[in-house]
């Protein structure tokens, strides 16, 4: 298991390289200036000399790359701006401000927004789907197949304006969506980002509710389900030991993309309650050019993925002793 | 099979499983009779869809109960089934009945190791502990055949080769010392030398606790090798039943006589051709009118008066033997003698 982590992590690392190095390349690829973006609007000739000088733009594209890999990994000395510690991602033509530190800010917000729907789209979509498996053909099963198909096809912009306008502004139920770090106030914290969970469940729970009921209804009528019957184990412990194990496998791996897609930033959600993640900072960043801002956040969605991807492959692993010892 | 004043230890009487579908109502099986004793072997046959195995998942409760109806009765030790409660039930299942299914791969879970499937179900019975469970799971490989069975008690199913996983569900089966054994084609998938060793398995298992073996396969070799009694399925029917010897010695039913000639026989004559049963098994949906059999019977238009098609034959039972067609005792011994020809020359 252990040996099987390594080797995945460093296969992870591998990707991250290649994906940097594509993006670093179609981004420096496009037909603009990059030294008149970072420079602003008004611009004189020797200050975009100058600017160009600074961001190293002169060099070769393969000279500029190692340049920013050296900046992630040691950090590296921008002429006329400075030192910038490692890991450095460059610095935003939009605000000068060291885009790995913007990030850094924007990071445990959009992993609360994750994390929080998280909880409540698997306890519900999860808790459903059983209902429905168990309940195979009754009036629940059909209700929650019918909510679930209603759910799916509801928009996060659509969705989120009504449940604010009703929840927050008329009835007074929640809280104006926010973010208040967990450490500062953990209350704060949840009642801020409530709406903003609840509603990202609403569209994601379908899914789940489905997948379980599908994943459960085929796993029940296995041959082994049956052979576990035979024994005379209990119903219900065979639902939970027998059928459920093996209906997690699927749930598992979508529930790692999810997670990964969620990390990489929840643009909709967070530009519909405005709240300041990594899904906002991409919208202004793409609005204000910003490369490196662009190229950071490329690289963070990317390690969200490619890492919720090894704990997917580990977890299933557990689950199921024929990966685990093949 | 024999017919006393005592109750059987396992009693079957007219047993009807109807299961209703968007189509209609499929009559898997359509009153069907039979006993079985202690230390006995009960051989079903039929083709696939004969009823067979809906009769024993039945036995053991494990029929889908919201589309399932069942009438008659099945009596375990005196103890009626078909109306027992599922807790009941559960105490029974893999108790005092256990099942040996087919397809050992897909039977045994593959999420947990075999000693846990098999001391789960002892466990479960007994109130063993952990360690008792796991040294009693040792005992039952051990018994079965295992090589270092307190090696492979740690094993997954997919770590065991076909054979040995026959040998593993059997001793999942066997963890009880339960007093009815079901076995629906445990040796099917098996090759010709691990299903001998598994046929023995069963024999002197049976011979040490005297269980009641319910064997169910459609292998007539695999019957005249563990049967002491035999019934013939079709159609959800029984069609001919007696022991082992009266059934494959001097078969009464056409039905039995066609499984009997679809088979090679070691001292026949290589060059002539096995004569397969025309036709395919019947739809239990929409079942043949008359007998069951008679669109597949060449023996049917010599019944008079097309009876064959038009009234179902009775099961008429003397001393344990009967079978259920019109033929006359007379007729059938002028048609079937060329059977003995065949297949003794």
């Amino acid at each position: 298991m252990f040996r099987f982590l390594i080797r995945r992590v460093l296969g992870a690392l591998v990707i991250l390289l290649i994906i940097s190095a594509v993006t670093f390349f179609l981004f420096y690829a496009i037909p603009r200036d990059p030294a008149r973006m970072a420079c602003g609007k008004v611009c004189p000739d020797d200050l975009l000399a100058q600017v160009r000088a600074n961001l190293g733009i002169a060099d070769p594209m393969p000279v500029q790359y190692w340049h920013w890999l050296e900046g992630i990994f040691v950090g590296r000395d921008y002429t006329g701006v400075g030192h910038c510690n490692a890991p450095c991602l460059g610095y935003s033509f939009a605000n000068n401000q060291p885009v790995f530190e913007t990030l850094k800010g924007d990071i445990p917000t959009t992993i609360s927004l994750a994390i929080g729907a998280a909880f409540f789209f698997l306890i519900i979509g999860i808790g459903t789907g059983m209902v429905a498996a168990v309940k195979q053909g009754t009036f629940l099963d059909k209700a929650a197949s019918s909510f679930s198909l209603i759910g799916s096809s509801m928009q996060i912009y659509f969705v989120g304006y009504i449940a604010m306008f009703l929840l927050v502004s008329q009835l007074h139920l929640l809280d104006q969506p926010s973010y208040t770090p967990f450490t500062d106030s953990p209350v704060a914290w949840a009642s801020g980002l409530l709406l903003p969970w609840l509603v990202l469940s609403i569209i994601f729970t379908a899914n789940y509710t489905r997948m379980t009921r599908s994943q459960l209804v085929e796993q029940l009528s296995e041959d082994y389900v049956r052979t576990a019957r035979a024994k005379g184990l209990s119903r219900r412990s065979v639902f939970f030991r027998f059928a459920w194990r093996g209906a997690m496998g699927p749930i598992v791996t979508i529930f790692g993309i999810d997670m990964g897609t969620l990390i990489g930033g929840a643009i909709i959600t967070e530009s519909t309650f405005s709240i300041q993640g990594l899904g906002l900072r991409a919208v202004r960043a793409v609005t204000d050019s910003d490369l490196p801002m662009l190229l950071g956040l490329t690289m963070i969605a990317a390690a969200g993925i490619v890492f919720a991807n090894i704990i997917v492959d580990a977890v299933y692993a557990l689950i199921d002793p024929r990966i685990r010892l093949a | 099979m024999t017919s006393t004043d005592q109750q059987a230890f396992l009693s079957v009487r007219d047993l009807k499983v109807h299961f209703s579908t968007e189509d209609g109502i499929v009559k898997a099986v359509d009153g069907l009779t039979f006993d079985l004793e202690k230390g006995k072997t009960l051989g079903i046959v039929g083709e696939s869809g004969s009823g067979k195995s809906v009769t024993n998942l039945t036995i053991l409760g494990l029929h889908d109960r919201h589309r399932t109806a069942i009438d008659g009765e099945i009596l375990l030790d005196g103890k009626e089934l078909i109306t027992a409660r599922e807790s009941e039930l559960e105490k029974l299942r893999g108790n005092k009945m256990a099942m040996i299914f087919q397809d050992a791969l897909a039977s045994l879970s593959p999420y947990h190791t075999i000693g846990k499937q098999i001391g789960e179900t002892y466990r479960k019975h007994t109130g063993a502990s952990k360690q008792e469970a796991r040294a009693r799971a040792i005992e039952m490989l051990k018994r079965v055949g295992i090589p270092q069975p307190d090696m492979r008690v740690d094993d997954y199913p997919h770590q065991f080769s076909g054979g040995m996983r026959q040998r593993a569900m059997i001793a999942m089966a066997l963890v009880c010392d339960p007093e009815l054994l079901i076995a629906d084609e445990p040796t099917t998938a098996l090759d010709v030398t691990v299903q001998a060793q598994i046929m023995d398995l069963l024999k002197d298992l049976q011979q040490e606790f005297g269980t009641a073996i319910v064997f169910i396969t459609h292998d007539l070799g695999v019957i005249a090798d563990i049967a002491d009694d035999v019934l013939v399925m079709y159609g959800g029917r029984c069609v001919e039943r007696g022991t082992k010897q009266e059934v494959l010695r001097t078969p009464r039913h056409p039905y039995t006589l066609g499984l009997m000639n679809s088979m090679p026989t070691l001292d026949g004559p290589v060059d002539v051709p096995l004569s397969p049963i025309p036709g395919s098994p019947p739809s239990l949906l929409n079942p043949p009118s008359g007998c069951r059999f008679h669109p597949r019977c060449s023996f049917a238009e010599k019944v008079a008066g097309g009876l064959c098609s038009t009234e179902q034959p009775a099961l008429e039972v003397v001393g344990g033997r009967g079978s259920a067609c019109h033929l006359t005792p007379e007729q059938r011994q002028e048609f079937f003698a060329d059977f003995a020809v065949s297949r003794h020359n």
